[in-house]
């Protein structure tokens, strides 16, 4: 059997759902902005996907795509600076350690 | 019967490079099968000819977004702690599966209506077209570049000195 849609749809949801467990447990806010990285890659494979067998010529899902990749950009660019500083102000980036807005 | 070679080959060292990500105690260690899973993703995108895409995830995500990660990890000091899991280990795993089950499960009993036509190749001509012509995501690239300017703006003033 010859690798068509489903197969990349597959691979989509296998790395979406490790996205998702590293997102819900790690501690270390670092690494789930990694895992979300991997969640936003995961669903870029299936617009890709979905582009290349459904829409050949059109190419709607790489432009999808390359949106996709620039709000990411943003998203880490913004996060990590938010990250650095709540390490200066509170020593520690564990999600445990943030509970400002902890009733 | 060489894209589905590569295809297998890609598909089997991303999903272990992603399993690295969420399993390996060490941070700069998961730092770096971060960036081993978002090349293996550039690689399907080749195998999906998408070409212009592929260039644009290495030079974003392999070049700048894990230098990127590599530099805050450096600059937060968190090698030592490692990365650990919180009390949600079990219950994150039951949903993670539930959901991978759910979605397969859909997909696979979707009647996807596959078209035959070849793929455009290469597609960076096509992609200028769709993105800047008539017709085209000529508003988003817009906003686009102000969300860039407006989330590099916001970098410099988080991390600035007080």
């Amino acid at each position: 059997m010859s690798v068509g849609l489903e197969h990349y749809l597959v691979l989509s949801a296998v790395l979406f759902s490790i996205g998702l467990f590293g997102a819900l447990t790690k501690r270390n806010t670092i690494v789930i902005l990694m895992c979300v990285e991997i969640m936003l890659n995961a669903v870029n494979i299936a617009m890709v996907g979905f582009s290349r067998f459904i829409t050949p010529t059109l190419l709607t899902g790489q432009v999808f795509a390359i949106f996709i990749m620039v709000v990411a950009a943003a998203e880490a660019a913004v996060g990590l600076a938010i990250i650095i500083s709540l390490f200066r102000n509170r020593e520690s980036v564990e999600t445990t350690d943030i509970d400002l807005m902890k009733g | 019967m060489g894209i589905d070679i590569a295809f297998w080959i890609l598909a089997v060292v991303g999903v272990a490079a992603a399993a690295a990500v969420v399993l390996l105690r060490d941070v700069f260690h998961t730092a770096l099968a971060l960036v081993l899973c978002l090349l293996t993703v550039a690689g399907i995108y080749i195998t999906l000819s998408a070409d212009f895409l592929a260039v644009i995830q290495i030079l974003v995500y392999v070049g700048g977004i894990s230098i990127l990660v590599i530099l805050a990890i450096m600059l937060t000091r968190e090698v030592q702690h490692g990365s650990l899991s919180n009390k949600l280990r079990i219950p994150a795993f039951i949903v993670a599966a539930v959901f991978l089950g759910v979605v397969i499960f859909a997909l696979l009993n979707t009647p996807w209506q596959i078209s035959t036509a070849p793929p455009v190749e290469p597609t960076t001509a096509a992609l200028a077209g769709k993105l800047l012509g008539d017709g085209g995501f000529v508003l988003a690239v817009e906003i686009a570049a102000a969300l860039l300017l407006a989330a590099v703006l916001g970098a410099i003033v988080l991390v600035r000195e007080k």
